[in-house]
């Protein structure tokens, strides 16, 4: 597998591919939810060859249930495996989290305790992927509304630990870092010194929304808003670390028009283009 | 020995358990423990709402019909008993007709299996195998009586007892309202090359035939049910030949 240009990258909307195609310069990577392209055939795959013509591509996949205390679906592996075979991206991401439970799909991203046990599970889990896709695999953290009383590892230490054992890289999604350490009222900077950087592959940015509880604000991972100011200063403070990676703005909900995304991927490397300026300015 | 749950398979099962229940699952916590129940509303409202939206989106005059809130509310009912079961959600629906069939509260609309049918035929329709058409010219052949002809795969035959392809026209954005005659409805619903799915009104006739020619019977065959040449002018102007063929006469 290649790698991501270190440059920003949209994820793929149906609606936007006539921009996308008047414009093939405007963006470095995109990335499609791998699930979407599991048809036979279609429009969905004719504008994904279409694109993938002139652009670096992100596999994102939402139903792996890495995080799943069962077995990994032989028959999805299969699926995803055609899809990279057919189309080569540059890059597989998948999430630590669980979508199924028993024979039901859950269509959300539910979350594990962090224990023994689940590291076991999930170690065992991606390497299974690694070795039936025929390459390394990212993970990405996520975002959590509540915690388990039987977690006894941190998150970062929990990812750190999978990725020794497995060799397996790391999506970091910033706006994930942000949601749960505000809804758990942890130090989102304190988290991020405990990240390891050095296994990164790609960032993720993405909006939130916010409930108010008595304690405080809830936000939830909405993808349908604007990055949050905090979180683009987390960026810019990743970034300071990591130098420049492949970044990728996410809008979901309520998408918008191209414009509005290519302002967004416009101030994304504004900050990767600093961080590039400010690495060989140290070198 | 009862084979026991790991640890980590009972935290799922009753994770599970309670997004279809109204208490969070114990062992979930947070910093200020009186608001577990609203943070773990989170993960219910999500699933709640991204799987009634996929199903809306897949049935969008069902719920015109209905109306949103009681297809929402109908929706919870159908998860429950038949959620997806893989995460490819464009297959997800099948059983949405036969659910509509026998859920007494929409008894009184008895129409509205067969308009989702109609509404999953065309999902299945976009997402079916691509095959490029034959030219034109592939059926000047000696034996018009012996052609046999294979159909794209997008390609589905409806037929509905009640009106269902009226009403599903109805529903769509900029149509003229027209009275709608008693079923039943006959349609074509395939998709051409330029990737537009198409649903076409069929005459009870050419619809014999193309079930004929779908079933790979010889063109003189289907002939014996009416006039194939509507049929055949239909498959070609929509690109829904792929390939052609001489049988042996039956």
């Amino acid at each position: 597998m290649q790698q991501l240009p270190r440059t920003t990258g949209l994820g793929f909307k149906p609606e936007h591919f006539r921009d996308l195609m008047a414009q093939p310069g405007a963006i470095g990577f995109f990335e499609i939810h791998a699930e979407n392209y599991m048809g036979d055939g279609g429009a969905a795959h004719a504008m994904l060859a279409a694109l993938r013509a002139d652009h670096a591509l992100s596999l994102h996949g939402v139903g792996l249930s890495i995080g799943g205390a069962g077995e990994l679906d032989k028959d999805h592996l299969a699926r995803l495996r055609k899809l990279i075979d057919r189309y080569q991206p540059e890059s597989f991401s998948e999430h630590l989290a669980w979508s199924s439970h028993g024979a039901a799909w859950l269509n959300d991203l539910l979350p594990l305790p962090y224990t023994q046990e689940t590291l076991g599970a999930v170690c065992a889990h991606i390497n299974e992927v690694q070795d039936r896709l025929g390459c390394r695999m990212l993970l990405e953290n996520p975002a959590t509304y509540v915690t388990f009383e039987t977690s006894t590892w941190s998150e970062t230490d929990f990812l750190t630990e999978i990725t020794r054992r497995t060799g397996c890289g790391l999506l970091l999604d910033v706006n994930n870092v942000f949601i749960s350490a505000t809804n758990h009222r942890f130090n989102a900077r304190a988290y991020l010194a405990a990240f390891p950087f050095a296994s990164v592959g790609e960032i993720h940015l993405a909006g939130h929304d916010t409930e108010e509880l008595p304690s405080g604000p809830l936000l939830i991972d909405s993808h349908g808003a604007p990055v949050a100011d905090p979180v683009w200063t987390l960026y810019e403070e990743v970034l300071a670390w990591t130098g420049p990676l492949p970044t990728l703005i996410e809008w979901d909900t309520d998408v918008p028009e191209f414009a509005v995304l290519l302002t967004e991927t416009a101030r994304a490397q504004q900050y990767l283009d600093r961080a590039s300026a400010g690495k060989s300015h140290a070198a | 020995m009862p084979h026991e749950r790991s640890s980590h398979a009972e935290t799922e099962h009753a994770f599970h358990a309670a997004l279809w229940g109204s208490e969070p699952p114990d062992g979930v916590t947070a910093l200020d423990s009186t608001e577990v129940s609203q943070r773990f509303k989170v993960y219910r409202n999500n699933v709640q709402h991204s799987l009634t939206r996929a199903l809306a989106a897949r049935f969008p005059v069902i719920e015109q019909l209905v109306g949103k809130d009681f297809f929402t509310a109908m929706a919870r009912v159908f998860i429950a008993n038949n959620p997806p079961r893989d995460p490819v959600m464009l297959r997800w629906g099948g059983e949405f007709a036969a659910f509509l069939a026998s859920f007494p509260p929409v008894s009184n609309m008895p129409y509205l299996a067969d308009v989702a049918r109609l509404e999953y035929a065309r999902g299945q329709a976009c997402h079916a195998a691509d095959a490029d058409p034959v030219a034109p010219d592939a059926l000047n052949v000696d034996d018009l009586e012996a052609l046999k002809v294979s159909l794209h795969p997008s390609v589905s035959l409806f037929h509905a007892q009640y009106p269902a392809l009226q009403i599903w026209q109805a529903h769509q954005p900029d149509t003229a309202r027209k009275p709608i005659a008693a079923g039943p409805d006959y349609a074509l619903i395939a998709r051409q090359p330029d990737f537009t799915v198409i649903v076409e009104a069929l005459d009870p006739d050419t619809y014999a035939v193309l079930c004929d020619l779908r079933d790979g019977k010889l063109l003189g065959q289907a002939a014996r049910k009416a006039d194939p040449t509507t049929a055949l002018a239909l498959l070609l102007r929509h690109g829904l030949i792929i390939d052609t063929g001489i049988g042996a006469p039956a």
